[in-house]
């Protein structure tokens, strides 16, 4: 591997764990949103509060480790991707900025008026940000990005791939949180809640699935490059998704729901890594190449020196954090639950 | 506003203006919540250690509730700022295409403090009833190095736009990258030590006003007592030490800057000695409306009395910046600080000397006051420092306008961001407003509100 493919691996290992835990924190979102009037939706949104309020903060990083990563490796593709995809970068940002700020305010408001009001906010911002998201990777995978910057405002990222793009990052998101929610749920002992949310995470699975493979079609004529990689060296991931999203709908209805966490982050990890693959050796598909995108030496060196910190800095506390708050059975627990 | 006009003479790109006005907005907006992810972790701490060392049921009372503010205020600093990170390439494309390698590592590097902040901010919130106390104190540490660590690497890249170095330009082209240099420019020491001391400054001058306010209402009890003392104490020592660390960053303005240590003092033309010029405004080119101390200038600007201060009149005139929004915005902050630093100072003597200085409403009245004034000095600070740059993004290499974006859409995106940045900061009024009134109510835990009755967990 060379200096810049290092550097554009560790760009996509951010993509990927975004994709991965801030997706699964914005797909609560969808849960939220459809989970009824304030008496019948009460025990979902305590749920999503209860499962995502530690952590959202600290997946949200994976966001700024992409850009910072991308604006210092490969600088000059990304004011390209600014220029062109304002747009979508715009309203991605709106989603992310509102989703954050209305979960917050949601916890700790006075009144269930202001407590549904910013819950809106937060479900329905949940969904604005990873769709845009989608359509930015559907326009830099379709080839509409061009390496100079200012391409077509619009069409950019309004076509087949962007908008198929921005779909399948709703659903996975989606599918990914129900997993997650339903075996928080039923690790809580809340029966009840657990069976609804397995009920509607299966129909999410099933709808995103059946979305993934359909984009396929669309995607092999709109952007043929991304198609050949697909078809060709990422054909493996592809199928590897697709048995393992199978895999998770099966563990979910037979109430195995570790073993579904586990498959569903197989399934919507393999999509995310077969993309990257997909596009390999394009940085900006068809227009230049992660080589000819680098920037100065130096600093993918000192990049990857940053890289090698956060493995040694970051890595450590993340894991405490995830097992203290995702799987506290493993946490030291002094009082259990009390004051919060 | 000649400046305006002028700029919409020439062709500069369509987004300039707009692009400069929301930058000012959400880097204005985010910057004191900024403050506090920098200052409040250790003002917490403070108060948390001695509820958890002396066993005191109202520090730690207190503590628990300011980290539960700290999520709010936490919370929407984390997406404000991620706002900016978006803003970089979405308004100034000319800035991180040619220059994203040179400036870019030391965002890298704050990234990673963010993230360490986020993860401890996480573990800190849960850990409330859950954790060893003293293990549970012991995580704000990080956050609060974190917060140091984050912004001296922010700094740095202001730093670098101001005083630039580890690059070479060669026929338009960048080359000779050294991310480190900028990362460990000798002009970032300085520039930091400002922005951390005027970070406690605000955090603890914010702080301690809600709780002078609370005393003024007649809520004079331990608990309002150890909420203002805390928070005051870190303000006091920042707002004494900050003019000094002010004025030795001030004097290097006249090797490096001197176009805007000109628009700082309002000198048209270079004198020797330079008077100091309290108020006054530029009004056809002429100096107006002030009050001229003699020599003070040289003082202030070069630490001599009889040194030279350059005037506009050695810049040419395509490279001026907007002098009267700098030279009304520095003076703004340097009366402030000037102000604030006296004040404490005049507190503690009383105190010393055994008065009680909370028991005069004036007094109380003075620190509500010093919240704001902080405030403002803090904006203020960053007015003079960021419009006095101009018309430069990157000093005598890069010209904002070359920065800036040709989208003809910023209006639009700046009147978004304004109406978004004027819909959080009422909701986080409204939401920390009733967080205090149900805190008074004897409501401790604040149970979240997502049903008519409360879900058990």
């Amino acid at each position: 591997m060379s200096l810049p493919e290092l550097v554009a691996a560790a760009l996509f290992a951010g993509v990927l764990a975004y994709g991965l835990f801030g997706g699964a924190d914005f797909g609560t979102g969808w849960f939220d949103l459809t989970a009824g009037g304030s008496a019948r939706g009460a025990a979902v949104r305590t749920q999503v509060d209860e499962s995502i309020g530690p952590v959202w903060e600290a997946n949200h990083v994976w966001l700024v480790y992409v850009l910072v990563t991308w604006w210092t490796g490969f600088p000059e593709t990304f004011a390209a991707a600014t220029t062109t995809l304002f747009v979508p970068f715009l309203l991605a940002l709106l989603g992310i900025v509102l989703r954050g700020a209305a979960f917050a305010f949601r916890k700790y408001s006075g009144t269930l008026g202001q407590a549904r009001v910013f819950g809106a906010v937060f479900a329905a911002s949940s969904l604005l940000a990873p769709f845009f998201l989608g359509t930015i990777a559907g326009a830099i995978a379709s080839g509409r990005v061009p390496a100079e910057g200012y391409g077509d405002r619009w069409h950019s990222w309004l076509n087949a791939t962007s908008l198929f793009g921005g779909a399948i990052a709703v659903g996975t998101c989606a599918f990914l949180a129900g997993v997650f929610l339903t075996a928080d749920a039923a690790r809580a002992g809340r029966v009840a809640l657990a069976r609804t949310l397995r009920r509607r995470t299966v129909g999410v699975g099933v709808a995103t699935g059946a979305l993934v493979f359909a984009a396929l079609v669309p995607i092999l004529h709109d952007a043929p490059t991304l198609a050949d990689g697909l078809t060709g060296r990422a054909a493996p991931l592809v199928a590897l998704s697709g048995l393992a999203g199978v895999a998770t709908l099966v563990l979910l209805v037979r109430h195995r729901y570790a073993a579904a966490r586990v498959a569903a982050v197989l399934a919507v990890g393999s999509v995310l890594l077969g993309w990257g693959l997909g596009q390999y050796p394009w940085l900006l598909v068809d227009e230049v190449t992660i080589e000819q995108g680098a920037g100065a030496r130096a600093t993918l060196v000192g990049l990857l020196v940053a890289v090698g910190l956060a493995v040694v800095v970051v890595l450590p506390p993340l894991v405490w954090l995830f097992r203290s708050t995702q799987w506290p059975a493993t946490a030291e627990i002094t009082d259990h639950g009390a004051g919060r | 506003m000649p400046d305006l006009l002028l700029g919409a003479l020439t062709a500069d790109p369509a987004g300039l203006l707009p692009a400069r006005e929301q930058m000012a907005v959400s880097l204005g907006w985010h910057i004191v919540l900024a403050c506090f992810g920098v200052a409040f972790p250790t003002m917490i701490f403070v108060v948390h250690r001695r509820g958890v060392v002396r066993d005191d049921a109202v520090a730690l009372r207190l503590a628990r509730r300011w980290s539960k503010v700290a999520a709010v205020l936490f919370a929407i600093g984390a997406v404000s700022g991620t706002v900016l990170s978006f803003e970089m390439g979405l308004l100034w494309p000319g800035l991180m295409g040619p220059y994203g390698d040179v400036l870019g590592l030391p965002f890298a590097f704050e990234g990673l403090s963010f993230f360490v902040e986020a993860i401890f901010l996480g573990l800190y919130l849960y850990g409330w009833d859950r954790m060893p106390p003293r293990r549970h104190l012991l995580l704000l540490l990080p956050m609060a190095v974190a917060g140091i660590v984050g912004s001296y690497c922010v700094i740095s890249v202001n730093a670098w736009m101001n005083m630039p170095t580890g690059f070479r330009v060669v026929d338009g082209q960048v080359t000779d990258v050294d991310p480190w240099a900028v990362l460990f420019s000798s002009g970032t020491v300085l520039s930091f030590a400002h922005m951390w001391v005027g970070a406690f400054m605000v955090v603890g001058f914010v702080v301690a006003a809600v709780y002078a306010a609370g005393m003024l209402r007649g809520r004079r009890d331990d608990h309002h007592r150890l909420g203002f003392t805390v928070p005051f104490g870190f303000a006091s020592v920042a707002a004494v030490v900050q003019p000094v660390i002010g004025h030795v960053l001030g004097m290097r303005l006249g090797e490096t800057q001197p176009a805007k240590l000109a628009a700082f003092e309002l000198a048209t033309t270079t004198e020797q000695p330079a008077p100091l010029r309290m108020g006054g405004l530029l009004v056809d080119g002429d100096p107006r409306f002030y009050l001229a101390i003699p020599r003070w200038g040289s003082f202030i600007a070069r630490g001599s009395f009889r040194k030279p201060v350059a005037g506009l009149d050695t810049v040419p005139r395509e490279d001026w910046p907007p002098v009267n929004v700098t030279h009304v915005a520095f003076q703004t902050m340097v009366g402030i600080g000037t102000l604030l630093a006296v004040a404490v100072v005049v507190f503690w003597i009383a105190r010393w000397r055994g008065r009680d200085p909370l028991a005069h409403r004036p007094v109380l009245l003075g620190a509500v006051l010093a919240g704001p004034l902080a405030v403002l000095a803090l904006e203020s600070g960053w007015v003079a420092t960021e419009v006095g740059r101009q018309p430069w993004t990157v000093w005598h290499v890069l010209r904002t306008p070359d920065a800036a974006t040709d989208n003809p859409g910023i209006w639009w995106s700046f009147a978004g961001a304004c109406l978004l940045y004027l819909g959080m900061t009422v909701a986080a009024y409204v939401v920390l407003r009733s967080m205090a009134r149900r805190w008074r109510a004897g409501e401790e835990h604040l149970p979240s509100p997502y049903g008519p009755e409360e879900v058990p967990r």
